[in-house]
């Protein structure tokens, strides 16, 4: 620690903040997860609201701010939260948002009037709740044994502590009960009972985090990394890996961003948050945005290259000696850049050739155009022998569907229509090789 | 006379107060395919979710071999409807398989290379072992519900109940379920299948449960599931009871 007491406060202060921000948030997003994945992200919205009664009764009852009785309080009310809302929605009927609605609101309110009635000499004061003190953390600090850190410390240890050790103990049952609830209650696993300890756990860090970071963090944190890991892989333990990296990215990005522009801290660290979800559903290889647009731009593309294949093949067999030229071939698929760019990569791929202002199949684009060309007819076959559909109106729906039928869906067809070698429009349906 | 695997005496099951069931009364036999038949709403995964302890009984009890469902539930595998559960869950093939043995390994107890041993076997028999690592939205129709199956091979259950596991499948899934049940009873299981496809009971099952609201008749399939019996299940609405249960619901004679 001799490096750390030659820093200034200001640099000291600035690493405490960025302690607690990572300890509070990695709490926040560990239990988070698995309210993402239970789709109840809203709970942990509804909890960190609702525990302000607790907090007030327990602050009245004890007389003070210390951790201990500030815990049961909003344990017990975090629990009643839960029991409430599922009361609503079980035994009135009330649908399962709406009862949340209900329930956290009225408590929150009663907070407000208790805070107000009882408790309006002490810093319980609602802009604290909102934004918290993240920003002085470094100058409240107590000393333990040769150690001196911030006070914030001991409470958002204490939680993050907890919900690491009841995740990696209770690794099973919470992921079977989470995954599928009734098999988990079949086995003896009561899925109720989990649902309680973890109502519990999030209870516990919103009151851990609450007046460190204030409540816009606690809920940011709860929700934003687990939605953002959840987009980014498709293993639980990765997922659980990556909501801890944002959860300590947005703190320790977060607190140089807030100096820089001179602003709340916490708020900043959940804007990040917030960006990072943002990053990930552009970004995510298989549910990102991005990953979308390419996707659809690669379907696109061999459309039309195979389009443009089958054309060429289909001027061959007509033997129409006047061939067509490289505008020519772009206008007929429908014109603009992708049957340009099209072109180009068949060129590429050396599947067509310019002869003069002529294009060409080359070898390998006759065989494949062939195969297009076969799909294509066995589809119109199997659509007017085995559909009854008229001639006349299969022609579109094979254009569609060739782009989709592969060697092994082809000989499925070849079987299933009569084998006459000519498709419904007298044509000659090309053997594969 | 050996005790049965399953006994359903005098149940009845209300949801908000209104019943859905009346007054059930059955004994199913050991070692049979069993079909729970009926129209929609007649309260066939019900009767399987109150068997198992899902949903509450307002009356009646269930044994599992003279057993209450809580002392007997290692003798007890349950697949549910595919839509039961969340496919874009961060999980593979193989974790949604291993879960099959947690109810064996208790609280805490984490899987160990036995366990891993019993899953790769129970993919190798639902012929999914090539997909174990992969996250189960990939799969199809009939590869999720064979994962389910496998699941429920690795509970190692004596009696197992299957909520509608023909529902949404391809036609050569739905033979390979056939053959594993079939399977599963030479191994001396009974397996109770909530179906909805009348046309292949006869040909998969040995014993029907005919359900509408209330037991219409149970029996081997031979002398059971005959058009009369299918009338009575599936001809007509029962007025009486609904009546009866929208009484109960209201709280006042109606």
């Amino acid at each position: 620690m001799e490096w750390f007491n030659h820093l200034s406060l200001d640099a000291q202060n600035d690493l405490w903040v960025i302690a607690v921000g990572a300890m509070t948030n990695t709490a926040c997003a560990l239990v988070g997860c698995y309210l993402v994945l239970r789709r109840m992200s809203l709970l942990g919205d509804a909890i960190s609201h609702a525990v302000l009664p607790g907090l007030v009764v327990a602050f009245v009852f004890s007389g003070s701010l210390s951790v201990v009785p500030m815990f049961v309080g909003a344990l017990l009310v975090g629990l009643l939260t839960a029991a409430l809302t599922q009361t609503l929605h079980r035994q009135v009927g009330v649908p399962e948002d709406a009862s949340m609605g209900v329930v956290f609101t009225s408590l929150f309110a009663l907070g407000v009037i208790l805070i107000k009635r009882y408790a309006h000499r002490v810093d319980l004061d609602p802009d604290c709740v909102l934004y918290g003190l993240l920003e002085f953390v470094g100058f409240n600090l107590i000393q333990i044994g040769p150690y001196e850190f911030p006070r914030a410390m001991l409470s958002v240890g204490l939680v993050l502590a907890l919900n690491t050790a009841v995740i990696a103990i209770f690794w099973k049952e919470l992921l079977i009960s989470s995954f599928d609830p009734a098999l988990a209650t079949t086995m003896g696993f009561r899925a109720g009972l989990v649902h309680y300890v973890l109502m519990a756990l999030v209870a516990l860090t919103t009151v851990a985090s609450f007046e460190q970071v204030g409540s816009i963090l606690v809920i940011a944190m709860l929700i934003v990394p687990g939605a953002a890991a959840h987009l980014l892989t498709d293993r639980l333990s990765r997922m659980l890996g990556i909501a801890t990296g944002i959860a300590i990215g947005a703190a320790v990005i977060g607190q140089a961003a807030a100096v820089w522009l001179n602003t709340n801290t916490a708020g900043t660290m959940a804007a990040l948050a917030g960006i990072a979800y943002l990053a990930a559903a552009l970004g995510s290889p298989r549910y990102g945005i991005l990953a979308v647009l390419a996707r659809n731009f690669a379907s696109s593309i061999r459309v039309v290259r195979e389009d443009l294949l089958a054309m060429l093949y289909r001027l061959e067999e007509l033997n129409i000696e006047r061939a067509m030229g490289w505008p020519e071939a772009a206008r007929a698929v429908g014109g603009g850049l992708l049957p340009r760019l099209a072109l180009f990569s068949l060129k590429r791929r050396g599947d067509i050739r310019r002869d003069g202002a002529v294009l060409r199949l080359t070898d390998s684009g006759r065989s494949q155009a062939k195969l297009l060309v076969r799909s294509h007819r066995l589809w119109e076959a199997y659509l007017v022998q085995r559909l009854g559909l008229p001639p006349d109106h299969v022609h579109e729906p094979a254009t569609r569907m060739e782009h989709y039928i592969d060697r092994g869906f082809q000989e499925k067809l070849a079987d299933a229509v009569a084998q006459s070698p000519l498709d419904p429009h007298g044509r000659d349906i090309p053997q594969s090789d | 006379m050996p005790v049965p695997p399953v006994e359903i005496h005098d149940m009845t099951v209300a949801y908000h107060r209104k019943p859905v069931l009346w007054d059930v009364d059955i004994i199913l036999p050991e070692r049979k395919l069993i079909a729970v038949v009926g129209p929609n709403g007649a309260g066939k995964s019900t009767l399987i979710k109150a068997a198992l302890g899902l949903v509450p009984l307002a009356s009646g009890k269930v044994e599992i071999y003279g057993q209450p469902y809580a002392r007997q539930r290692h003798l007890v595998g349950y697949v549910p409807q595919r839509e039961s559960v969340d496919w874009d869950f961060p999980v593979t093939v193989f974790d949604v398989v291993l879960m099959g043995t947690y109810g064996r390994l208790g609280w805490i107890r984490r899987p160990g290379p036995r366990e891993r041993q019993q899953a790769r076997e129970a993919l190798a028999q639902v012929a999914l072992e090539s997909l174990a690592e992969r996250q189960i939205r990939q799969l199809s129709g009939g590869q999720q519900q064979r994962v389910f199956l496998a699941r429920a091979l690795v509970q190692d259950a004596q009696i197992y109940f299957m909520d509608e596991p023909f529902a949404g499948v391809d036609a050569a899934t739905e033979q390979a379920i056939v053959a594993l049940l079939k399977q599963l009873r030479e191994r001396g299981k009974t397996v109770i299948v909530v179906h909805h496809d009348l046309q292949t009971v006869r040909q998969y099952f040995d014993y029907v449960v005919l359900l509408n609201m209330r037991l219409v008749d149970a029996g081997p399939t031979e002398t059971t599931f005959t058009n009369e019996n299918l009338q009575k299940t599936f001809g007509g609405r029962l007025t009486i009871l609904e009546e009866a249960a929208e009484a109960v619901r209201l709280g006042k004679p109606s």
